[in-house]
């Protein structure tokens, strides 16, 4: 097929469908200290993610399992790669200014490591445009941040 | 002369002409709407009604001590009677107005329920909506009640052998399932699943929300204790729905909710309850909606509909045909009678991205587990792409929608 649906590329841009199509750090881990299980009970995705730390409390390991749409999986791929190697603070800062993109198109101000990780994050801007499937964007922070935290079941509703 | 072998023709032009809706576009391109299933869109004689009523013959009913309030009551009675009709139900009194299927199964869950003791089951089958199943495990968990669930085939049909086996031990003391499955379009032998209940003592209620819109009901000829449905899917507004029950039964039971317009006379002391079926209707009902549920009663009895089932079976199997020729699709459901529903798949594709690209089109379908998880977990899925017909659906619209399918198939392969 060479028809493009050059409308909906601002939602599927090439790299959200090749993280979709290949998501990376999608395997469960051997060996994890936190873990939580995240599911938006409109459209049905589940996603799982398993966290392992440093002794200095740094992410040292992640792997996540996703069962949903292209969005939800590419969004949960490029956060496995974005946040290895780093604290629970940077990662929830990460993870606010990936809520914010996905809720209003615009990464917030920020600087050095955070700046360029919102950068690489900006493919997610284009579900701003669909509110149906924001939540699709978001699972995956939220259910990291409650790997890192108290574990257990998180649900955007 | 001889007309047996001619196809009924049904004219969906002329259909079509009466919804003004479908003239919109979304996004620039023709609506197609291929959700009626969850809801379906509505003819002017709906719209003119309500509008009408709000314009001219609009109070409060059943407090007839003026002219408007007398006009309104007969207005929304009507709607009474036309449901009685669209049912073959044997007295008027036999239909309660609910708010929409949801609150009649609610309702009976709470009232039937209240005849119930520990013990008694309560058996669904694996392929209802959340709506006929959260209330019956309610009553189970508040009641004692045990819940049973009748599986599913690989088909999509009901494993007749299991249900009559879960009726066996005859403390089975109702049956709730779905005349046709808002999933997998699967209609279910209603004759059959009653006579074996009334066989075992168990009453019956039939979920008629989808069946009501594609096959003509007959309580009498089903001998079903219950039926319920939904306005807004058969044409007309939202917030109004129908069960019926068989007089006695309703007598039977207990009212549901307590307030004005359900009693005969109010004392501090006690309250004595207004005969059915105002006894269930507390409050000050849905007038407009009831004007408008009478008009899209009135507007669907009018149709063909042997020609409209005919056309329905043809956009079904056409829809079945073109879907299942893509490579990856998957349709969902096999049985032997369906309605115009049809669930589908396609690999390397969530539904969810499928829905979005196809809205893209102009095209509006389901995507997600359609509010009925047990029976998604059954087949293995998460979710899946749905598209459902009206009599307003027209055969360019399926072809459409399977030329899409196959452009979202390029997309994501």
């Amino acid at each position: 097929m060479s028809e493009t649906f050059d409308d909906v590329r601002d939602l599927y841009q090439e790299i959200i469908l090749d993280h979709g199509r290949r998501p990376r750090n999608h395997r469960r881990l051997e060996q994890f200290d936190g873990m939580a299980e995240g599911d938006n009970p409109l459209c049905g995705d589940r996603i799982s993610v398993q966290v392992q730390r440093d002794a200095s409390g740094r992410l040292a390991d992640i792997g996540f399992q996703a069962r949903g749409c292209a969005i939800c999986t590419a969004s949960g791929s490029l956060m496995s790669e974005l946040c290895k190697g780093h604290d629970p603070a940077e990662i929830h800062a990460l993870a606010e200014g990936a809520r914010t993109l996905a809720k209003t198109g615009s990464a917030p101000n920020a600087e050095g490591w955070l700046a360029e990780s919102l950068e690489r994050l900006a493919p997610l801007s284009g579900v701003a445009a669909f509110p149906s499937r924001v939540k699709c964007a978001t699972l995956a922070w939220h259910t990291l941040e409650a790997a890192l935290g108290p574990g257990g079941k998180v649900t955007t509703e | 002369m001889d007309t047996v072998l001619a196809p009924p023709r049904f004219d969906v032009d002329a259909i079509r002409a009466q919804f003004p809706i479908l003239r919109e576009t979304v996004r620039g391109k023709p609506l197609v709407f291929l959700d009626s299933a969850a809801s379906a869109q509505k003819p002017t004689a709906v719209i003119k009604a309500m509008t009408g009523a709000m314009e001219h013959t609009y109070a409060n009913v059943h407090r007839g001590l003026h002219w408007m309030s007398e006009r309104a009551t007969e207005a929304y009675e009507a709607c009474r009677d036309a449901a009685q009709i669209l049912l073959n139900a044997p007295t008027r009194d036999e239909i309660v107005i609910v708010r929409n299927t949801t609150e009649g199964i609610n309702l009976l869950a709470h009232s039937f329920g209240a005849l119930m003791r520990p013990g008694d089951a309560v058996v669904i089958s694996a392929m209802e909506h959340h709506s006929n199943i959260v209330p019956w495990q309610m009553l189970r968990d508040r009641a004692g009640v045990e819940l049973r669930v009748a599986p599913v085939t690989d088909s999509g049909e009901l494993d007749f052998p299991a249900y009559e086996a879960l009726l066996a031990d005859g403390r089975v003391k109702l049956v709730a399932i779905t005349h046709m499955s808002n999933v997998l379009g699967t209609v279910t032998p209603a004759a059959r699943i009653i006579a074996a209940a009334h066989e075992a003592g168990a009453k019956v209620m039939l979920d008629g929300s989808q069946a009501v819109v594609h096959r003509r009901v007959d309580v009498q000829a089903l001998d079903v204790d219950f039926y319920v449905w939904t306005g807004h899917k058969l044409y007309g507004p939202t917030g109004i729905g129908i069960l019926y029950g068989k007089r006695a039964t309703l007598e039977a039971m207990p009212p549901f909710l307590g307030g004005g317009d359900m009693i005969s006379t109010v004392t501090f002391a006690e309250s004595r309850w207004a005969a059915v079926p105002h006894k269930f209707e507390a409050g000050t009902p849905p007038i407009l909606e009831g004007i408008g549920l009478k008009a899209a009663i009135d507007w669907f009895l009018a149709l063909d509909h042997a020609a409209m089932e005919a056309h329905e079976r043809a956009l079904t199997e056409h829809a079945i045909a073109r879907l299942s020729a893509i490579q990856g699709v998957r349709v969902l459901g096999a049985a032997q009678d369906r309605g115009g529903v049809v669930p589908f798949t396609l690999a390397n594709a969530h539904a969810h991205d499928v829905a979005t690209l196809l809205d893209r089109a102009g095209i509006a379908v389901r995507a997600g587990h359609h509010c009925a998880q047990p029976l998604m977990d059954r087949f293995g899925l998460e979710s899946s792409a749905r598209a459902s017909f009206a009599a307003y659906t027209t055969l360019a619209e399926i072809d459409f929608l399977a030329d899409q399918v196959e452009r979202v198939r390029g997309f994501f392969a």
